[in-house]
């Protein structure tokens, strides 16, 4: 065996070689069954999309750094569970690209806090969190509430995310900044293509309390409370398997 | 350094800088409107300023066939100031967002100044910027002398290092500004992805190219790792980084993966940055530069193969040990867990060659402070891949998951072994090729090495009890079965820890300072030797008999 590597090590080329074939078998034998193998993720036929609106607060979520300190993964752990809710499915980040999953709890799991607090609430904490968490330390991005949503590129975001495998609509991609304003504003002529498009459980509301303003403030805190509530699968898979976890 | 190029060489700078400066223009215009035009406004700019300095230097004498018996460490010398710059900034920054943990208030209200926006700016820093920067510097190094072969021309050497620092400087302004695609030590987007694949090209390029030229039999096992570090780094960054960008015209891309496999690329990804990057590279430097400064042979060559096969094997299979419990199909996590444990006997291997071949020479480890930073690496390398075993296993990471600990473990690595291996690297190369018969000051030597050891070792235990404490308040319960504990319980607990490891991080980051001073006073120090003797000419022989002459 060590006989044969002095032969190896006198190649440059056969070395080069032997690196990439031995180092890529673990990863092929890992990362390439996931997309094959039927069962990997769960069928959620309710599965809606992200609005425009929640692209765009997922892209601030992005921008900001969020998921260094906040995961959007509950395990299969009973203490997991009763602190967060549901376990977390693969579908219900099927969409996700890239998945936000997190890997550090400096501060809590995100993935079932839509619905869980009031906009109200979600703004106050944004602006300064110590104003309703006076532990927390959290910063705050009180500059959100008064920067306008970029608007006039949101089509070219759901095309891209077309291409890599998201089925938005043609319709869908063609109106995204008019369903980014009309989810925001309720009382405007552009929010009833929102639900028309992307069904009835969306969210219509002024998010950060301003109706007349489109917000980053808008954009994030409408990410946030979708956040868990695209599919009802998890709630169903709970139910049925109620005490088999851990 | 202009005046090592020769002439066509410099034409060939010129040409590439061009290139460079109309893509810049080119993002610039396409991305108007878009923090885009930023980025491509900063490429141009550098590309100019660089275009300036070629050509102020165009018509300086072009360099003579003499420069062909000697090494060419020019690059090595840039790239080694470099890497401590970069350590100053990405420990620096490190150790304000440690306070930002103990003083949230601390933003100004701004948004760059922001936890999220500036901790890739602190993980960028030190594994890309530091850890970049001395791998390509040393590996120049190692390469010719352990080849016996000058790289191949001047030109590459300088592309791949300043190409490599623009990508460092593309990613860590862009955190600021807030691009970012949000992959764990890949946050960079699209554009800068692409350009860090034709550095990385050219970068394995010279590796091959000197390696064809080499007078020694055998490619030395140093070598071996710096190449598997170079050839994963680059399927790794490749695969992990395929992205449709919205437009030619935005910074924004949206990754070709989604979800579970997302997570799975992700973490194959990042596991292997720490393998390859943070790993294989170093024990390059350590196969290399500990022997030779302990003066003792590398104590087993077999224990040298085992442990560079299994490591280049074995650690491909253990990303997935970060998603123990999540959507992730089990059969994955049990895999990652399985090699995660295994990869105790490779790491061990090359930990126990290491130690051992310091058999023999344990009284210089007690006087030599540089000899003393490699030493102590290899004993936090051997700690922390134990560690990392532990953790893996699926019981110990439902505790240790999302906590603290994991914060430590990977500083416990980054500190202890990454960089104090480093540190132990450039004070024993510096002297080397500044031609100096020590660093400035050994003293400083000296004190950079507690002050690592007493920041370490703070850092690493502060963040055991913040993260275990953390963990076991997660999952207390009360006697009526409800969780004992509120998130913002744990959070409260925390604080006096987050303290501590902001104390620890600064006087590591202090260290480094020292270190860059150091290093700075000794490139002085042989500058000020050639100042003294202008115009002394290279052979001593030749000038002795030209005074006989007069």
């Amino acid at each position: 065996m060590f006989g044969i590597h002095q032969k190896l090590e006198r190649n440059a080329i056969g070395f080069v070689i032997a690196i990439i074939v031995v180092s890529s078998i673990g990863g092929f034998m890992e990362i390439a069954p996931l997309f094959t193998i039927h069962e990997t993720v769960e069928e959620a036929p309710d599965m809606r999309l992200y609005t425009p609106l929640e692209v765009a607060g997922r892209n601030i979520y992005i921008r900001e750094g969020c998921y260094a300190c906040h995961s959007q993964m509950i395990r299969t752990l009973r203490d997991d569970v009763e602190r967060y809710g549901p376990y977390s499915l693969a579908v219900e980040s099927k969409y996700d690209h890239p998945m936000l999953w997190g890997s550090k709890r400096t501060g809590p799991d995100l993935a079932r806090v839509g619905g869980k607090y009031s906009d109200a609430w979600h703004v106050a904490h944004l602006i300064n969190p110590r104003d309703v968490v006076p532990e927390s330390i959290m910063p705050g991005y009180r500059w959100l509430a008064e920067t306008p949503l970029k608007v006039d590129d949101l089509s070219l975001h759901l095309a891209a995310q077309r291409k890599v495998g998201v089925p938005y609509t043609d319709e869908m991609i063609a109106n995204a900044a008019a369903d980014a304003y009309g989810q925001a504003m309720p009382d405007s002529p552009f929010a009833a293509g929102v639900t028309a498009r992307y069904g009835d459980a969306t969210n219509v509301r002024a998010f950060d309390g301003q109706p007349d303003r489109l917000t980053e403030m808008d954009a994030l805190v409408a990410y946030l409370q979708v956040l868990g509530r695209l599919t009802d699968a998890p709630y169903q898979q709970t139910a049925s398997t109620e005490g088999a976890k851990p | 350094m202009i005046s090592e190029l020769t002439r066509g060489e410099r034409r060939l700078a010129l040409a590439v800088l061009t290139a460079v400066a109309i893509l810049g223009l080119a993002l610039a215009v396409a991305g108007r409107g878009d923090i885009l035009a930023v980025h491509g406004g900063l490429i141009m700019a550098s590309a100019v300023v660089l275009m300036f300095f070629v050509i102020s230097g165009y018509y300086a004498p072009e360099p003579g066939e003499e420069r062909f018996a000697q090494y060419y460490d020019t690059p090595t010398k840039a790239g080694v100031v470099l890497a401590m710059i970069w350590a100053v900034i990405g420990m620096g920054v490190g150790d304000w967002v440690a306070w930002l943990l103990v003083y949230p208030e601390m933003t100004f209200d701004a948004a760059w100044a922001s936890f999220g926006r500036l901790r890739p700016v602190h993980t960028s820093g030190v594994i890309f910027g530091f850890g970049g920067n001395a791998l390509i510097a040393t590996s120049f190094h190692v390469l010719q002398r352990t080849s016996r072969a000058r790289l191949p021309d001047q030109f590459s050497p300088w592309f791949v290092l300043i190409g490599y620092n623009l990508f460092c400087l593309l990613a860590a302004s862009g955190y600021l500004l807030g691009i970012t695609q949000s992959k764990e030590y890949a946050e960079p987007e699209w554009y800068a992805d692409l350009w860090l694949v034709v550095v990385w090209v050219v970068y394995f390029s010279i590796y091959l190219r000197t390696l064809m030229r080499r007078q020694e039999p055998h490619i030395y096992v140093a070598n071996w790792y710096y190449m598997a570090f170079i050839l994963v780094v680059a399927i790794l960054h490749i695969v992990n980084n395929l992205a449709v960008p919205i437009s030619f015209g935005s910074a924004k891309s949206y990754s070709a993966f989604a979800g579970v496999q997302d997570a799975m690329t992700q973490w194959w990804y990042g596991h292997n940055a720490v393998a390859f990057f943070l790993t294989a590279g170093f024990l390059g430097m350590m196969y290399y530069y500990l022997p030779k400064r302990a003066g003792r042979p590398v104590f087993s060559y077999r224990m040298g193969i085992l442990g560079f096969w299994g490591i280049t094997f074995m650690y491909m299979w253990a990303g997935s040990h970060h998603l123990h419990y999540t959507a992730l199909p089990q059969w994955v996590q049990t895999l990652g867990m399985t090699f995660s444990v295994m990869l105790i006997v490779p790491s061990w291997l090359a930990a126990a060659n290491a130690l051992l071949t310091l058999n023999g020479a344990w009284d210089k480890v007690r006087d030599d402070a540089t000899l003393r930073f490699m030493m102590l690496a290899v004993v936090f390398y051997g700690l922390s891949t134990f560690e990392g075993s532990f953790m893996s296993i699926r019981a110990v990471n439902s505790l240790s998951h999302y906590t603290d600990w994991t914060v430590g473990h990977v500083h416990a690595g980054a500190l202890g072994w990454v960089a104090l291996i480093t540190f132990g690297s450039i004070y024993a190369v510096v002297p080397w090729i500044w031609k100096q018969p020590s660093m400035y000051s050994n003293k400083l030597v000296e004190a950079h090495f507690w002050l690592s050891l007493a920041g370490t070792l703070i850092y690493v235990f502060a963040m055991w009890n913040s993260g275990i404490i953390q963990g076991l308040m997660w999952r207390t319960y009360s006697e009526g079965g409800t969780l004992a504990y509120s998130f913002i319980d744990s959070l409260v607990a925390m604080r006096p820890y987050y303290i501590a490891r902001a104390i620890g991080g600064g006087f590591f980051a202090v260290g480094a300072v020292i270190g860059l001073y150091n290093v700075w006073m000794t490139i002085r120090q042989a500058s000020a030797e050639r100042a003294e003797a202008p115009d002394a000419p290279v052979v001593p022989a030749l000038a002795r008999s030209l005074q006989a002459g007069e």
